[in-house]
């Protein structure tokens, strides 16, 4: 369980967290969503007491991070990028984290073959691809079977293999009964793993609800309407409550009404209809529209419009 | 998979021993440490024997004065004065490296509590700097007396003072090891942690010898290498402190920094 309270905090003059208030249940994958730069990194600092925080707390299983006896068992984090020294081996990084846990070679050697890592223990990690460096700092979160496993960006630059090898990881880790929290900047991601959804734009809570609410809630659902009398039918149905966009002449995108109430209209005043199709949007769409006004640095609307692009950070 | 069976792992709290087992397994898998102290025991080793071996050669045709000054047991061990910045350099290198490489995330998740990983730091690196820099140094003393005595202008072991010379070399090169640990985390880069140390120990003296010799002469034995130098030679010029209370005003500076490293490492975000 970790539980963020009304936790400020502020870099200069830039704030990089504003009264953030969450709890991260366990047993069930949570996403930690939100635009690169909206926060999350510094979030999962604060709770590791990397940062401290302005005010607010954040704890985990009830108490600071820093006030647990042996920590690493508590909670297991993979860091940000890179957070391993160059010249030395991976074998050894796990080693030194591990005994200052009291853990053993034979736990090290073993969470080194789990992740994948056999071949290349040895080798400085300075040496390491992106995909490995992220297998070793999962090593080190699992190395002291934690609790609470907390991941930023896991998947950033594995291949297809080990992303689906990191899926499958969260969803087991969850089902052991741990608090898994991971954070994305990709809805997609989110949507194949996680349950629950905290969603953050420029340090706010913008969500917090299961990823199924999310959709309902955060898109705006919309009806296509297909019709030769298409005039005709957005005055009938034309109302302060109800948008209507014509795309073409033929083609409405109603908000505001059910598919059902506009075919009822329709069959009413007699109006032909050639399609009325209910509107879902995307998991991705709903994520962009929730965020359209916290995104920190916009690209082009020709970017936004599309696919976010995975970011190198 | 049992590797990952909840209770698989016995839960052990963080201790200051097991965290100075953790400092161990980095200081020593890191090329950096190997290369700071091989050049430490070169220029300790090296140029002590190059000395000595100029004087051996020299001696017949050397000015009187010029052998009224000379120091048998000061000429080995002249090494010490370069050795110095290679090992407060490593000092520094101890924590500047783990903020420039990031690792520092790892050792504070790790140990979250921080002020230990200063100490055992400290520990682990002090006791490897003494014991390395005393064997080079009980080497390049015997060696390089055995080449003076062609000229049987060598001196023993048991002369008053050598060994405590020896030893407070060894001593003095460990407690400026710890001097650039301190200065380093404070200023949490290399360069920085580097330019500051260097400063101290090689610009601050000519500095002070520019202004008059009543300031000078009182604040000369005080400056850190020449307080931490009285307890390594055994021909002090008048102007220094007793061998032990010039160590103990160095040991003073190196005590300085950490602690104000300690308070800062608690304070600051990393």
């Amino acid at each position: 369980m970790i539980e963020v309270a009304h936790v400020t905090k502020r870099y200069g003059s830039t704030v990089a967290v504003r009264d953030l208030t969450f709890t991260v249940p366990p047993g069930i994958v949570t996403g930690f969503l939100g635009p690169n730069g909206a926060g999350k990194s510094t979030t999962m600092r604060l709770i590791l007491g990397l940062d401290a925080p302005d005010s607010g707390t954040a704890r985990v299983a009830g108490k600071l991070y820093r006030d647990h006896p042996a920590p690493l068992h508590e909670c297991g984090a993979l860091l940000e990028a890179r957070s391993v020294h160059p010249g030395r081996s991976a074998y050894n990084h796990l080693l030194a984290l591990a005994q200052t846990h009291g853990i053993g070679r034979a736990r090290v050697d073993e969470l080194i073959d789990m992740v994948g890592l056999a071949k290349v223990a040895r080798k400085k990690a300075g040496t390491f691809s992106l995909g490995m460096g992220q297998r070793l700092g999962i090593a080190s979160a699992l190395l002291a079977d934690p609790n609470v496993v907390m991941f930023d960006e896991p998947v950033n630059g594995l291949d297809p293999e080990g992303i689906l090898w990191v899926r499958h990881l969260l969803r087991r880790l969850a089902s052991e009964g741990r608090t898994v929290f991971v954070s994305s900047h990709l809805m997609s991601e989110m949507a194949q793993t996680a349950e629950h959804l905290i969603v953050i734009g420029r340090g706010q809570l913008l969500a917090d609800m299961s990823v199924d609410e999310f959709v309902r809630n955060a898109s705006k659902q919309s009806v296509r309407v297909r019709s030769p009398q298409a005039a005709r039918l957005k005055e009938l149905i034309a109302s302060p409550d109800v948008t209507v966009q014509a795309h073409h002449q033929s083609v409405l995108e109603v908000v505001g009404l059910s598919s059902e109430q506009i075919g009822e209209i329709a069959a009413e005043n007699e109006v032909v209809l050639h399609e009325l199709t209910p509107q879902q949007a995307s998991l991705e769409e709903a994520f962009m529209e929730l965020t359209r006004e916290e995104v920190e640095f916009h690209a082009d609307a020709q970017a936004l419009a599309g696919e976010p692009q995975e970011a190198v950070t | 998979m049992s590797a990952l069976a909840a209770g698989a792992t016995p839960v052990r709290r963080v201790t200051q021993r097991r965290v100075a087992r953790s400092e161990w397994t980095k200081l020593r898998s890191v090329p950096s440490t190997r290369w700071a102290l091989l050049i430490t025991l070169l220029l300790i080793i090296g140029i002590g024997i190059l000395v000595c071996v100029v004087f051996e050669s020299r001696w017949p045709h050397l000015s009187a004065a010029e052998r009224h000054r000379f120091n048998a047991l000061d000429r080995s061990i002249a090494g010490v004065n370069f050795a110095q910045l290679a090992i407060g350099v490593l000092g520094v290198l101890v924590i500047t490296a783990e903020y420039s490489t990031g690792s520092i995330r790892s050792t504070f998740a790790a140990v979250p509590k921080r002020l230990p990983v200063l100490w055992a730091k400290a520990l682990v690196f002090g006791v490897v700097a003494f014991v390395v820099t005393l064997p080079a140094l009980l080497i390049v003393f015997f060696v390089g007396q055995a080449i003076l005595s062609g000229q049987h202008i060598n001196i023993s072991i048991s002369h008053p003072g050598v060994v405590r010379a020896l030893f407070g070399a060894a001593l003095f090169l460990t407690v400026m090891g710890l001097f650039g640990l301190g200065l380093g985390a404070i200023v949490r880069s290399t360069a920085g942690g580097i330019a500051v140390l260097a400063g101290l120990v090689f610009v601050l003296p000519p500095i002070i010898s520019l202004l008059p010799s009543s300031i000078s002469n009182s604040v000369d034995p005080y400056l850190p290498s020449n307080a931490g130098g009285a307890v390594w030679t055994i021909h002090p010029d008048p102007n220094t402190l007793a061998p032990w209370t010039g160590f103990a005003v160095f040991c003073a500076y190196a005590a300085v920094a950490l602690a104000v490293a300690a308070v800062l490492l608690v304070r600051r975000d990393t």
